[in-house]
């Protein structure tokens, strides 16, 4: 049930490596070519010690389990109704090629909108790397339409 | 990237950034997205998924837009400066669509100690159709 006895719900950690190929791939879809990012000898001698993330490349690595749905299967949540309404990102460290980081998400609120036809979700999920260094702090918020809802008009999009 | 920090004192208020103009929205972009994100949503990749969803069509991934913002903001400032930054998706990204990212400096503070440059920045479609807002705080140095 999508209501406010969620709120403070935990789920188990789970962990992802950044991988340097997976770096560049995602580099080339963003239309990244500068060499932080893209070469690892450029990124050297620019002074960083691998390739390193894009500022979102963390937030988007925590989608890298088998099934990065099944969270909102369990509390029965359509796919097909959920948007994307705001993403907040707090960086504390750098993140590079290599390294293996932690995510750890719970749900931070719940809020009924528009007489309850739209559900805001908010998950905020701690972000370290592999010696425990906190590197960052993401604060996602997901539009769920209520199954009444107009499919046609979404109120926010992702 | 700039490797050298922004100036704190060279920096004023209503200052724009450079903006980044992206070229117009493919699906190979986000199906390339897809698989380098880990974001398999088939909203963003599957034309029949998104219609059985009532979507004309699939439509990009808010999270490639919020890195088109992260793009803006690094080649103005070094990556290792930016603090916080936050966006609202509050339109979709249509396939074809010629993105623009832009950013100004809306205002100058300090926090704990560290002087910080508040910017608002935002994508729009080439008719000026606002997709993304959003504001960054980025750490600047003294001198």
């Amino acid at each position: 049930m999508l209501d406010e006895s969620l709120i403070g719900r935990s789920f188990p950690p789970h962990s992802a490596d950044v991988e340097a190929g997976r770096l560049r791939l995602f580099a080339k879809a963003i239309g990244e070519t500068r060499p932080e990012y893209c070469d690892e000898a450029g990124a050297r001698s620019a002074g960083h010690r691998s390739l390193l993330a894009p500022p979102t490349f963390a937030t988007c690595l925590y989608m890298d389990v088998p099934d990065p749905f099944a969270w909102l299967l369990d509390l029965s949540i359509d796919l097909a109704r959920v948007l994307h309404g705001a993403q907040e990102i707090r960086h504390f460290a750098p993140v590079y090629a290599g390294d293996r980081l932690t995510f750890s998400p719970r749900i931070a609120d719940v809020v009924h909108k528009k007489r309850g036809t739209l559900t805001l979700l908010v998950k905020e999920t701690e972000v370290t790397n592999q010696e425990g260094v906190h590197v960052a702090a993401v604060r996602t918020t997901l539009v769920v339409r209520a199954a009444q809802a107009n499919d046609a008009t979404p109120a926010a999009a992702d | 990237m700039p490797s050298m920090s922004l100036v704190y004192d060279a920096v004023n208020v209503g200052d724009a950034l450079p903006p980044l103009t992206l070229p117009p929205l493919t699906r190979t972009t986000l199906a390339l997205y897809a698989g380098a994100s880990g974001d398999h949503n088939p909203m963003h990749i599957d034309i029949d998924f998104a219609r059985a969803a009532g979507m004309p069509d699939v439509f990009a991934h808010g999270m490639l837009s919020m890195a088109w913002l992260g793009r803006l903001l690094t080649e103005w400032a070094p990556q290792r400066d930016l603090r916080e930054w936050s966006v609202r998706f509050s339109a979709i990204t249509h396939v074809g669509e010629r993105i623009v990212c832009t950013g100004r400096v809306t205002e100058k503070l300090e926090r704990d100690g560290e002087p910080l440059i508040r910017v608002a920045v935002a994508t729009a479609n080439e008719a000026g159709a606002v997709k993304l807002t959003g504001e960054a705080l980025i750490a600047a140095a003294r001198r």
